[in-house]
């Protein structure tokens, strides 16, 4: 066995020695990343440990961790996370179908955007939360209104998106699909959406954004079920490690959903010069 | 053979870009059109393309009336302009998509072949150097087998190296199916090295002022004592035709008339 190890060695050296940067780097940064949080946690843990806090209103990770699991265990975590994943994602699909519809009819349409551009962006203009009232007494207090708030979050960035990358969709890109005769569907489908695709994803990642901070806010107004319902019910009955058991995994479902947007759009994306890309290596 | 009758051109804007351009340009002729800077060659050879209408005056080829793109008229800007989300060798296919897969992809191969990228084929435009994109770009053009290929200043944003090497490279296509070639440029020497005519234009408005036949056989020298004559007489004709004091010459009388050194 020692006697071949070295050959084997050899024979792979060069691809190993090529692979270790990036095996190294692709590893070692999002440890960096996590370091600081991670020293706060354990300093924190340490310095209720050591009896130098009692950690009532601001629990150790230990007993944020416990709490979660206590959730978990008792099935009402899954039930909260269902409620709020499933406001989000309606509110989320609905806003971004009419951004989406609207801001490419606003951006293909100069006509069409004369008329209703001005109107979009005089109602993006009122701080969306001032909705809620009137959604409240329109929709009533339950699903429909939350969904309806969300889905607003959503479509303004979605719709300014579409529009901005439709109105600058290159002219001189456009003239190629011209040259060769493109039809109206097919300029659409070979020049227009790709190039709007990045814009379009970027605008989508925002939208999510959006649709995580309203979900909050119309929970937080009235809900027996979802996390926003978890925060307010941890600060009426002052448990403060629910609360923060509330915001973790807000944390991690947001960035869990974001991630799911960036690799599903990765690999229609890969043609672009990789900036972020290569400022990271 | 390409017609151009009367082609006159004035912008929404007012200005008066083209005034009543004609040419015959016969099959397979290579025209270069050289001219001052704003003296309307760009919007000429759009008129040509089909992408901008003139405002009177028509293009026929093939007495075939112009007034959108054509499919035996193709184009080549001064930028490359690929498509950055398709990988070269589809930036290639482009203009082939009505064509069977299996039919297109042998094409784009012998295109690929042709102009020395075939191991490009995969790349993406990014990672080409300016030359190699322009490469691409005159495939994609040639690929479709145009009967007329336009070409808008198609080298001048390359280094005088690649312009040269690009130069001979665009001969060597040509000379596969000898399309009409209409080429717009700055560059006298280019002119003289490519074309078997060259238009000069005057400008504001824009419009023919003289013709200059370029009687050398191919490949051409571009370091002969002949070579060097047809320059002169390209460039004293620029300077003429920049030379407000003197007067237009009826340029549609046709070359000969126009040799007057
Ligand atoms: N889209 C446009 N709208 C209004 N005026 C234009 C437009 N395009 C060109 N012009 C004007 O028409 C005239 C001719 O322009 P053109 O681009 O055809 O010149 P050119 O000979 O190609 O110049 P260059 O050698 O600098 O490329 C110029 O005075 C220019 O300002
Ligand atoms: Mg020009």
């Amino acid at each position: 066995m020692i006697s071949d190890a070295p050959v084997l060695q050899q024979s792979s050296e060069p691809a190993e020695a090529a692979a270790k940067p990036s095996r190294l780097s692709r590893y070692a940064r999002p440890m960096l990343g996590i370091l600081l949080p991670l020293i706060l946690a354990l300093g924190w843990e340490l310095v209720v440990w050591s009896g130098w806090s009692n950690g009532r209103l601001v629990p150790p990770p230990s007993r944020v961790f416990a709490t979660i699991a206590e959730l978990a265990r008792s099935g009402e975590l899954l039930r909260h996370i269902a409620a709020t994943l499933w406001r989000v994602g309606l509110g989320f699909a609905f806003g971004v179908v009419a951004g989406t519809l609207l801001g490419a009819i606003s951006g293909y349409w100069s006509l069409a955007r004369r008329l209703l551009d001005p109107t979009v962006q005089a109602l993006r203009a009122i701080p969306s939360l001032a909705w809620v009232p009137l959604f409240i007494l329109w929709l009533g207090i339950f699903e429909t209104s939350k969904i309806a708030l969300i889905a607003v979050g959503v479509f303004f960035p979605v719709y300014l998106g579409v529009m901005g990358a439709i109105l600058s969709v290159d002219r001189k890109i456009v003239e190629v699909g011209r040259i060769f005769r493109l039809s109206g569907p097919a300029m659409i489908r070979r020049i227009l959406l790709p190039a709007v695709l990045p814009a379009y994803v970027v605008s989508l990642r925002v939208g999510l954004g959006l649709g995580w901070m309203f979900v909050v806010a119309a929970e937080l107004i009235g809900a027996s079920e979802g996390l926003g319902y978890l925060l307010l019910d941890g600060q009426q009955l002052g448990k403060p490690a629910q609360i923060l058991a509330a915001i973790v995994i807000f944390a991690i479902l947001g960035k869990l959903t974001d991630w799911l947007i960036e690799v599903g759009s990765a690999p229609l994306l890969r043609w672009q010069d990789a900036f972020g890309r290569a400022k990271e290596t | 053979m390409l017609a151009l009758d009367r082609v006159s051109k004035t912008y929404p804007n007012g200005v008066h870009a083209l005034a009543r351009f004609s040419a015959e340009i016969r099959q397979g002729e290579i025209v270069a059109i050289i001219g001052g800077s704003g003296c309307g060659k760009s919007t000429l050879l759009r008129a040509i393309a089909g992408l901008d209408r003139a405002s009177s005056g028509t293009v026929t080829l093939d007495s075939e009336a112009i007034a959108s793109p054509h499919a035996k008229i193709g184009i080549i800007f001064q930028e490359p302009r690929l498509l950055p989300w398709l990988s070269v060798a589809d930036n290639i296919g482009f203009g082939l998509a009505d064509l069977p897969a299996t039919e297109r992809r042998e094409k784009v191969a012998r295109a690929l072949e042709r102009v020395g990228l075939a191991d490009k084929a995969q790349a993406w435009p990014r990672e080409l150097s300016g030359g190699q994109a322009q490469r691409v770009a005159i495939a994609r053009a040639l690929v479709p087998q145009p009967e007329v290929l336009l070409l808008d200043e198609p080298f001048s944003a390359l280094d005088a190296f690649t312009r040269r090497d690009l130069q001979d490279h665009l001969l060597d296509l040509w000379a596969d199916t000898r399309p009409t070639l209409v080429l717009v440029t700055h560059d006298v020497d280019e002119a003289v090295v490519l074309a078997d005519r060259v238009l000069v234009m005057r400008p504001r408005p824009g419009r023919l002022f003289d013709q200059i036949e370029i009687n050398l056989g191919r490949p051409r020298d571009r370091n002969s004592p002949l070579f060097e004559n047809f320059k002169r007489s390209v460039l004293t004709s620029l300077d003429r035709s920049l030379d407000r004091s003197v007067p237009d010459r009826d340029a549609t009388q046709g070359p000969g008339q126009a040799m007057w050194w």
